[in-house]
């Protein structure tokens, strides 16, 4: 638990320091997004090097139908893990933090955190370590504001592979956990 | 997700006569997908048998003494003598003449004699008789139509198997499993030897964890049609369901307390993985332990006064025992960094478990009062234990490629079987109660 505290104020303060000047980018248009004009909050699939740092801008201040914009950082819904790991590691927290900022702006969403772990081991235990994961992202979003209210946690343990493969590539590819919102 | 309660309501009954009706089409073609269990490995010493087919048997296309043959020559436990070209052929005890067997080193000898009543009925008689000290251990009669050949096959063979080893025989039980054929996943049910499978729930999302109710009639199953895994208990009379535990998060891991009134259920509703009681309607559920890691896997001992139960709260996965009554938790592994899914023995001298040693996962069993461990498999991805209720037997599901078959060892690591389906994929065994 003490873990995960230090682990978020971690992550609130490097966000906090990264997303400087990015807070006022993003004009929040309250319409559903129609195709192609949906908006932007300053992501841009050729603006690798900000990505990660409007995504918390975006997830503060888009409007309830940011998540269905492919362009957003809200767009990316997968977090991976290592083997019998639970840790959000450092490359998947920005994403987790846009979501977890965008619930707070919108507490009307709901989410679901679909825990998945690779095929090695026994399925009900890994029914187990998959809600484990569902619920390691579910804590950090909590820490950066989202309320508990609005994340189920489920796991499918080794049950829904989404790849089919044997080896190290398709075991990381399904070590996962998965951010669907409501209606999704 | 909990919301949109009645749309999911009504979602759900569609489904379920979606459901119903892919039963329905399912059973009519479900024969083609049976099992056959074949021995891979023998143990020590088996007993000698010669089985004279019955008087009469040939005028029935199935008759009887073939599957009691089958039958006990698959447990590992016996080992047929040809009992063929002794005139006149006995079918009485009083008509055999011991030299006969006991020249072609038949230790056992069975009779016996099909008689049609004239009603459609007929009645079968045999006897079990031990050659060496010619005297009579069994005899039976009972009067069935032909359609009960088989299950009347297996309750002989039962009567042999208890007369000459001394234990329960289990080949009038059944077995559950799941099949899977690419995105279509079936719970089946089918007679231990694999014959009469039966598709009672199909889906196009993962079941997993059948467990039968102590009294045969019910199976409690993991689904996860409803984007979530939810615990469904199922009667096999009437193909009816009923939700037993739905709650947020996820639910999963049954096991039926002995007397079938209440299970133990994995549940995530209050954060973690942690185990409660719940009635098998699904009302009063019970929180049973916190703890800060997973708990799950739960199974009752015999006596329904404790649960075993696999957690990480030590900081590795092992198995634990908790006493219902008294709150109080003792760790039953110590060896091995990964011990998971136990399964109490019927007997209750110890529980089957899962092991992972090297990364390989193995079957295993341990003894409460000695805490003597014996591998019993070799991986490399064994799991999912269940126990025959004679405590002789495990069945489990292993990984052969990459396709998933059902295998069986004996619980003294002896014998050992592979289960082969022409088909599918077959996973997640587990062995029904006693028909009594």
């Amino acid at each position: 638990m003490r873990k995960w505290i230090i682990g978020a104020l971690v992550v609130a303060a490097l966000a906090g320091c990264s997303s400087t000047g990015t807070q006022d980018a993003a004009p929040v248009e309250e319409r559903p997004p129609a195709e192609g004009t949906a908006p932007t909050t300053g992501a841009t699939t050729s603006g690798a090097s900000t990505a990660g740092v409007s995504g918390t801008a975006a997830g503060a201040t888009a409007g309830p139908n940011a998540h269905k914009d492919p362009k957003s950082i809200l767009a990316k819904r997968s977090v991976y893990f290592d083997y019998d790991q639970f840790v959000i590691k450092d490359e998947y927290k920005a994403t987790v933090e846009a979501h977890a900022k965008y619930l707070q702006a919108n507490r009307g969403l709901r989410i679901i955190v679909q825990g998945n772990t690779d095929e090695r081991g026994t399925r009900e235990y890994n029914i187990a370590l998959g809600q484990k994961r569902a619920d390691a992202v579910k804590k950090l979003m909590m820490v950066l504001g989202a309320s508990e209210t609005q994340i189920e946690t489920v796991s499918f343990g080794k049950e829904k592979p989404r790849v089919e493969g044997h080896d190290e590539s398709s075991w990381a590819e399904n070590r996962r956990g998965d951010i669907v919102y409501a209606g999704e | 997700m909990g919301m949109n309660q009645p749309r999911n309501r009504l979602r759900r009954t569609v489904r379920l006569i979606c459901l119903l009706f892919v039963v329905a089409l399912l059973s009519s073609f479900a024969a083609r997908a049976q099992l056959t269990i074949e021995i891979v490995g023998g143990a020590g010493t088996t007993v000698p048998i010669a089985i004279v087919p019955f008087e009469n048997e040939a005028n029935w296309p199935l008759g009887i003494t073939g599957i009691v043959g089958a039958d006990l020559e698959r447990s590992g436990l016996f080992r047929l003598i040809d009992a063929g070209g002794i005139a006149p052929r006995p079918a009485r005890a009083e008509d055999v003449k011991f030299g006969d067997y006991r020249a072609r080193g038949a230790d056992a000898v069975v009779v016996g004699s099909m008689r049609p009543l004239g009603d459609g009925r007929v009645e079968v008689r045999f006897a079990l008789l031990d050659a060496v000290k010619q005297t009579q251990l069994a005899a039976m009669t009972y009067v069935v139509t032909p359609p009960q050949f088989r299950a009347t096959a297996h309750r002989i063979a039962d009567v042999i198997y208890e007369k000459l080893t001394g234990d329960a025989g289990v080949f009038s039980t059944r077995i559950a499993y799941i099949t899977r054929n690419r995105a279509r996943y079936e719970l089946v049910v089918a007679d231990a030897d694999g014959s009469n499978p039966q598709a009672v729930v199909a889906s196009n999302e993962p079941l997993l964890s059948p467990a039968w109710a102590p009294d045969g009639t019910r199976l409690a199953y993991v689904s996860l049609e409803n984007k979530k895994p939810v615990v469904y208990v199922q009667s096999l009379a009437t193909g009816q369901r009923q939700v037993l535990a739905n709650f947020r998060g996820s639910n999963s891991a049954p096991a039926w307390a002995p007397d079938g009134r209440r299970l133990a259920v994995t549940l995530t509703k209050d954060g973690g993985s942690q185990l409660f009681l719940i009635n098998a309607d699904g009302t009063g559920v019970q929180r049973l332990l916190s703890s800060p890691g997973i708990d799950t896997e739960a199974s009752f001992t015999p006596d329904g006064k404790a649960l075993l139960f696999a957690s990480d709260r030590g900081g590795t996965p092992q198995i634990y025992r908790l006493n219902i009554a008294t709150g109080v938790v003792e760790r039953l592994t110590f060896e091995g960094g990964h011990n998971v899914s136990p399964r109490a023995t019927p007997d209750g001298k110890g529980f089957v478990f899962v092991r992972r040693e090297g990364g390989r996962f193995m079957v295993a069993i341990q003894d409460y009062a000695t805490r003597q461990v014996q591998v019993l498999t070799q991986g490399p991805l064994d799991e999912s234990p269940s126990i025959a209720p004679n405590s002789k037997l495990i069945i489990y599901a292993a990984q052969q490629g990459a396709r998933g078959i059902l295998a069986g060892v004996s619980t003294d690591g002896r014998v050992k079987q592979r289960l082969v389906s022409p088909a599918a994929d077959v996973r997640e065994p587990a062995w029904g109660p006693l028909s009594r």
